[in-house]
């Protein structure tokens, strides 16, 4: 049993410390010494992290790139908005519309009737089943129509990013139904429960990074034992696996699927910490900057993936607020400075440093230098596929020695 | 609303050429993406800030021909397109050099780099030009429009980057079809190692395709002046549209890309009379897709072993 949790899903002694640490930081940390203000904003970033921690097990361990992981955020978002809103505009809360008991932007755009596909979404649990369930569906859908043509790599890119943007185009030109370029807006109570006031976003910041630990655990238990070493395997050398007699594309269908769930989580606890959900967070250039923050962070490393989100997303902050201008340039930088120089990002940083680390302060406390440095799985990331299947074998001897 | 048949007509053949207009565009586009992409299996994000390449070398000609010379109104938008085609492909020619060589090996981190790339280049417009929209001052000869009939309306500038689009598109098949130079680099695209063995140079190859490309988006770009203005993020907003048309087309091949860019833009021109324009582009966008998971090699595929 405490081996299950130790290897499976923290990932040896390393991985739980790394655990132990981001645990500390968002948990602990963060809520003591930031105000409220800056603590609704990191809450906002780790709702990005949670599209990270996905990216990583779709990008990082099977190899498939997705440009539109900001469907899945949005469409979580959008469920949980849509419900807050209905509740919002209760009958006595839109008296003063032409006609009452439908969210405003509807009545702005003269309609009179809700339509039919928000009907479901004044029921707490179908709107907490769809959270899970309509991007799940909407990702197999795809998952199924490419990966059982064995279409893959870039073309998956492009056709992921072109169902963002007919998405993003979707909302913004059903203006009635979906609330157009602003999106939903003035959301205030989750089943009477009011999430703007301060004790509200302070739950929502501990709901928001318990749900992101549980995923990571999830994506370390999904990606250690055999199933992850399968995964590792269709990125080095699909064929073999397929020779192998396994089934591809319902690996991929399946992880494609979990990310997207994933995502969605984060986008339905966007939407309660921040109070709206727009297409802006839907479309192209968000996906793609959620792709960076998987990159930064280490494309194999699920923690990374959310140092990775916090540290992009609070420069990002920082920038605008003081100097605009410079931020497109930074930013810029940073994907070519992270694809070129830094292909495993701060996980890459953290591992090639860590031994010296280690050993340093072994040294000091026992006098006996270690040598033995954890074999390093994860990171052997963009490596020639013979070198990345070299480190299964390592994955494999760790297994057997321990 | 009732239309009378000679109306119809005349609204059928203006849309169509309204459609055809956006062809023109959508191709000479698609025309640069397909040979980096279709031949070198790179994915250049950074395509549409090319294309703003051509389109600002335009205005800056432009308000310096006014300015100096204002004589020569007349010629220098054929002098600016020469100019655009040579400006976007050596930053082309540059950017290979720089960063996309390094890459070849990883497809999916050279779409990352040239996002960032295209980042870069925007922020650079909006710090040079400023963050609205510019528009080159056009020659005369672009001005007006042809009436064959009384109803007929087909304006000039349509009509010259048409022209223009089939002047590029020839000159593209009898560079890559009918030269030594085209020979060499389709060779390389079916068989790199086999062509390095008969001793010719790949990485030059590379390199040349590459700003090849770049060029064609400036001439893009360039055409581009004549129908609508500038502005720094004009290129994101049609790199999208731009990959789908190489995709949809099959990325090898030169015809499929005529194809795909022709069946898009009519279909998008023509159902924009109908519906509005956003649910014009989802529908077209979502066919595309829609066909490409029943066909994802695109309608015609090359006949290349992978």
């Amino acid at each position: 049993m405490k081996s299950f949790i130790t290897q499976r899903l923290l990932g040896g002694k390393s991985g739980a410390i790394g655990f132990l640490i981001i645990s500390a930081l968002i948990l602990v940390v963060f809520p003591l010494f930031l105000d409220l203000f800056r603590l609704n904003l990191v809450g906002k970033y780790l709702t990005y992290a949670f599209v990270a921690v996905g990216l990583v097990l779709l990008w990082g361990y099977v190899g498939i790139l997705s440009l539109g992981q900001g469907v899945f955020f949005g469409l979580g978002g959008y469920c949980m908005a849509m419900f807050l809103k209905l509740e919002a505009s209760s009958p006595e809360n839109t008296a003063i519309q032409s006609t009452p008991g439908i969210p405003d932007f509807m009545d702005w755009n003269q309609i009179t009737e809700l339509p039919w596909f928000w009907e479901p979404f004044s029921s707490f649990g179908f709107t907490l089943l769809a959270i899970l369930v309509i991007p799940a569906l909407f990702a197999f859908i795809i998952g199924v129509a490419m990966f059982k043509r064995r279409v893959g790599g870039v073309y998956f890119a492009i056709i992921t990013q072109a169902i963002a943007l007919i998405l993003t185009v979707l909302i913004v030109g059903q203006q009635g139904y979906t609330g157009g370029i602003n999106g939903i807006t003035d959301l205030r109570t989750l089943n009477g429960w009011d999430i703007r006031d301060d004790s509200a976003k302070y739950i929502l910041y501990f709901v928001n990074a318990f749900l992101l630990l549980a995923c990571v655990v999830l994506v370390r238990y999904l990606m250690t034992g055999k199933f992850g070493r399968l995964l590792l395997a269709m990125k080095d050398k699909e064929d073999r696996v397929r020779f192998s007699g396994y089934d591809v594309s319902n690996f991929k269908i399946f992880i494609f699927c979990v990310a997207a769930m994933i995502s969605a989580i984060g986008g339905a606890m966007f939407t309660l910490q921040v109070g709206f959900m727009s297409p802006s967070f839907v479309g192209i250039v968000p996906s793609i900057e959620m792709v960076i923050f998987a990159a930064v962070g280490g494309r194999m490393s699920v923690i990374g993936a959310v140092y990775g989100a916090l540290f992009v997303s609070f420069g990002k902050t920082f920038f605008s607020e003081s100097m605009p201008e410079v931020w497109l340039y930074l930013m810029g930088a940073l994907f070519i400075a992270v694809v070129m120089f830094f292909p495993n990002g701060l996980a890459g940083v953290y591992d090639k440093y860590k031994g010296k680390l280690f050993s340093l302060l072994n040294r000091k406390k026992t006098g006996t230098p270690q040598d033995k440095v954890e074999p390093s799985t994860k990171s052997n990331v963009v490596a020639e596929p013979d070198k990345a299947s070299l480190s299964v074998d390592d994955a494999h001897s760790e297994k057997s020695t321990s | 609303m009732e239309y009378s048949f000679a109306e119809l007509q005349a609204i059928f053949v203006m849309q169509g050429f309204a459609g055809l207009s956006l062809f023109s565009v959508l191709l000479l586009m698609a025309l640069g993406l397909a040979i980096i992409f279709g031949q070198m299996g790179v994915i250049n994000m950074a395509h549409g800030e090319f294309m703003a390449v051509g389109a600002y070398t335009t205005y800056v000609l432009s308000t310096l021909t006014e300015e100096y010379f204002p004589g020569a109104m007349d010629v220098y938008f054929l002098v600016a397109i020469v100019a655009s085609f040579f400006i976007a492909s050596a930053l082309g020619y540059l950017t290979e050099w720089g960063l996309i060589r390094h890459l070849y090996k990883r497809p999916l981190d050279t779409l990352l780099a040239t996002w960032g790339l295209s980042l870069i280049m925007q922020q650079l417009f909006r710090s040079i030009f400023g963050a609205r929209e510019v528009s080159p001052t056009l020659p005369d000869w672009l001005m007006g429009s042809y009436q064959p009939t009384e109803m007929i309306d087909i304006p000039l500038n349509g009509l010259f980057v048409l022209g223009l689009t089939l002047f590029v598109t020839v000159g593209v098949y009898f560079l890559m079809y009918r030269s030594r130079w085209g020979l060499r680099v389709r060779a390389t695209t079916q068989n790199r190692v086999m062509s390095g063995a008969v001793g010719i140079n790949t990485k030059k190859v590379d390199r040349l395709t590459f700003a090849l490309g770049c060029g064609i988006a400036g001439i893009a770009g360039a055409a581009f002046t004549t129908i609508a203005s500038t502005g720094p993020t004009t290129g994101s907003l049609y790199i999208v549209d731009t990959f789908m048309v190489v995709v949809f087309g099959g990325a090898a091949s030169l015809f499929g890309t005529i194809a795909s860019a022709f069946s898009i833009a009519q279909a998008q021109s023509i159902m924009e009379f109908f519906i509005s324009s956003s649910m014009a582009k989802v529908l077209t966008l979502l066919t595309i897709v829609l066909i490409l998971m029943l066909r994802p090699e695109g309608l015609f595929s090359s006949k290349i072993r992978k």
